[in-house]
């Protein structure tokens, strides 16, 4: 076997270790990632206050947060609820409960806001999961960052 | 010229979840908030206990990805540097503690681990993102704050920074 092949080896046989020590860390219980979220299914943070101010109560979302309790108890979004986390089967049993007395077609919103979207490990299982219970009208908040800057730094509306 | 551009853009990808703090942090510089807990052995913890050693207080939570992979690293530091004066703290922003004191076993963490809740979290600004670690310097004081996916890089040369610097 010539050099440079064993060099070639080594290196990703040293590399494929390296990735399988950090996995053992870094493996999240089976989560979807939030890109998994159909485009056409997320909503803008700008767009939902009009939504929430409506007078029309049968037309306001329900809006659902799907991350940690103590986020939620430190601030939410105005009239939301808590079911979560949904990166766990805990937290999905507990959005299937909130959800138990909608009809099917309601316009539900989630959002999570624990990390940054392409790390949240809630929005995508509760998505999927609403889903796959028949819900139709269902979307995601997409927050670039986290909850606190790209909702509460903002001004939107907000309670604890 | 096309390797050059692939890594850059994989440059741009790595780092699109870092949120430096821009705002001035009321925090910063300031007499750290200080608290009393109990860790999940039942220890307790009163971080004015710590005064004279550098503290790296982390929220964090199990299903965090970001913060799962900080944890290595909080270990390895914690080993290596705590004899010069390091104490690592994670505040757990999980709903429960069984997951957490699984996850803390299985992965052989090191350090003291709280469970956290609201009034802690305000204590400290605010938690409503993860990871956030604030380095808190020998005096007590909050020297600094990192959100999001941080450059573990920089936080280990501020560590060392820290730990250079005597106490008063």
């Amino acid at each position: 076997m010539k050099h440079s092949v064993r060099i070639v080896l080594f290196s990703t046989l040293s590399v494929t270790l390296a990735s399988a020590a950090q996995g053992q860390f870094s493996a999240a219980p089976a989560p979807l990632s939030a890109t998994t979220v159909p485009a056409a299914q997320l909503i803008q943070a700008n767009d939902l206050p009009p939504l929430l101010a409506q007078n029309d109560s049968a037309k306001v979302p329900f809006v659902i947060q799907v991350g940690s309790r103590v986020f939620f108890e430190q601030a939410h979004i105005r009239g939301s609820v808590y079911a979560g986390p949904t990166s766990q089967p805990a937290g999905l049993a507990l959005l299937e409960k909130a959800v138990s007395g909608l009809a099917k077609e309601r316009f539900i919103i989630l959002y999570c806001g624990c990390c940054p979207w392409n790390r949240c490990p809630n929005v995508g299982p509760a998505f999927k999961h609403l889903h796959d219970l028949g819900y139709t009208n269902v979307k995601v908040l997409y927050m670039a960052n986290n909850f606190g800057d790209d909702w509460v730094a903002k001004g939107y509306p907000t309670e604890k | 010229m096309r390797g050059f551009l692939i890594c850059c853009g994989l440059v741009v990808v790595l780092t699109a979840g870092a949120v430096p703090a821009q705002a001035p942090d009321p925090l910063l510089h300031k007499p750290t908030p200080e608290f009393v807990r109990t860790d999940l052995e039942d220890h307790p913890i009163d971080l004015a206990d710590y005064r004279g050693k550098v503290v790296l207080l982390t929220f964090w939570a199990t299903w965090c990805a970001p913060c799962r992979i900080e944890m290595p690293h909080f270990i390895r530091w914690q080993n290596q540097y705590g004899p010069q004066g390091l104490q690592i703290i994670g505040v757990s922003m999980d709903d429960d503690a069984a997951p957490v004191a699984a996850f803390t076993r299985k992965h052989r963490v090191n350090y003291p681990i709280l469970i956290g809740d609201a009034p802690l979290a305000e204590l400290y600004g605010g938690v409503l993102g993860l990871p956030v670690t604030f380095l808190i310097d020998r005096n007590g004081n909050i020297a600094a704050r990192y959100k999001g996916e941080t450059g573990l890089g920089a936080m280990e040369r501020k560590i060392q920074s820290l730990l250079r610097a005597p106490g008063q």
